[in-house]
C-alpha cells in the first residue's frame, strides 16, 4: 500500500502548491506536513492500483476525454436552455436502465458524472454487481435496455476504459 | 483583448446560471429540476471561473479559479446523483406524464 500512499502524497502536495501558489519555505513546510498526514491517514483508500498513475497513455486518453466532455457539456447546456425557455416545455421524462462494460469504481464514478453532465440524462443509481445504471432521461427515445445503452453510454465507455481500466 | 474575452465568458456563465434558475422554477418534478439546475449551473459557474482565469492568467487568483473548476466538475454531478437517489428511495414520485420508471421495477 506504500505506492498508493505515495501517489496520494504527490497529488495532495501538488494541490497545496497550486492553491497557495507561493514558493517560500513556510508554505513548503506546512504543505509537506499536511500532505504527509493526509497520505498516512487516507492513502490506502485512494487508489487500488498505483501503477495506473505512471502510464502516459492514460493521460493522453484523459485529454481526449476532457475535449469530448467539454463539447458534450456545452451541447447539454444549449439543449436544457432550449427546453427551459420554450413556452410549452417539451419534455418527455422517465427513468431507463442501461448496461455498461466498465468494472472499476473510478471508471463507474466518472461515467456517472459524465452522464449527469451530458444532454438530457441524470444518473440515479448504479448496480455495480450487474454493471447496470439507472438514468433519468428528460426525453425518452427508447425504453429498450440495449438501444438506450447504445445511445447514452457507448461513446464514452471506450474512452473511459482506456483511461481507468 | 483579454479583458473582452474574459467578460464574454463571465456574461455567458451568468446567462447559463439564470437559465438553470428558470429551469428550477419551471420544471414539474424534482428529477427534471435537478437536470436543469445541475447542468446549467455547473457550466455557468465553470464559465465564470474560466473568465476569471483568463483575466488573471497564471497568478494566485487565476490558478485557484482553475482548481475550483476541477472541484466543481467532480462534486456537482455527485450531489445531483445523491439527491436523485435519495428522493427516489424516500418515495418521491415522478411527474405523472413520465414515460417509464425502470428503477422502481427492481423493488429496491
Amino acid at each position: 500500500m506504500m505506492r498508493s500512499r505515495t501517489v496520494t502524497f504527490i497529488i495532495c502536495f501538488l494541490m497545496w502548491m497550486l492553491l497557495s501558489f507561493r514558493l517560500d519555505w513556510q508554505h513548503l513546510a506546512v504543505g509537506l506536513i499536511v500532505a504527509l498526514l493526509a497520505a498516512l491517514a487516507m492513502g490506502e483508500m485512494f487508489t487500488d492500483s498505483a501503477f495506473k498513475w505512471f502510464e502516459p497513455k492514460r493521460y493522453l486518453w484523459f485529454f481526449v476525454y476532457i475535449f469530448v466532455f467539454t463539447w458534450e457539456c456545452f451541447k447539454a447546456n444549449i439543449d436544457v436552455a432550449f427546453r427551459v425557455l420554450s413556452p410549452d416545455l417539451p419534455i418527455n421524462p422517465g427513468i431507463v436502465k442501461v448496461k455498461t462494460i466498465l468494472k472499476t469504481e473510478t471508471a463507474l464514478t466518472f461515467l456517472a458524472n459524465f452522464i449527469t453532465l451530458t444532454p438530457g440524462t441524470l444518473s440515479v443509481d448504479i448496480d455495480r454487481g450487474e454493471g447496470e445504471l439507472y438514468i433519468h432521461w428528460i426525453n425518452v427515445r427508447t425504453q429498450d435496455v440495449e438501444e438506450a445503452s447504445r445511445i447514452i453510454v457507448a461513446k464514452f465507455e471506450r474512452i473511459l476504459k482506456e483511461v481507468f481500466e | 483583448m483579454n479583458e473582452i474575452i474574459s467578460l464574454l465568458f463571465i456574461v455567458i456563465g451568468a446567462m447559463f446560471d439564470l437559465f438553470g434558475c428558470v429551469g428550477l422554477v419551471r420544471m414539474p418534478d424534482i428529477y427534471n429540476r435537478l437536470q436543469a439546475s445541475t447542468k446549467c449551473v455547473t457550466l455557468g459557474t465553470c464559465s465564470i471561473l474560466f473568465g476569471v482565469f483568463i483575466k488573471y492568467g497564471f497568478t494566485a487568483a487565476g490558478v485557484k479559479a482553475l482548481l475550483c473548476i476541477i472541484f466543481l466538475l467532480l462534486t456537482a454531478p455527485v450531489t445531483a446523483h445523491a439527491l436523485a437517489r435519495g428522493a427516489h428511495k424516500s418515495g418521491v414520485k415522478l411527474w405523472e406524464k413520465s414515460v417509464c420508471d425502470k428503477y422502481s421495477e427492481t423493488g429496491s
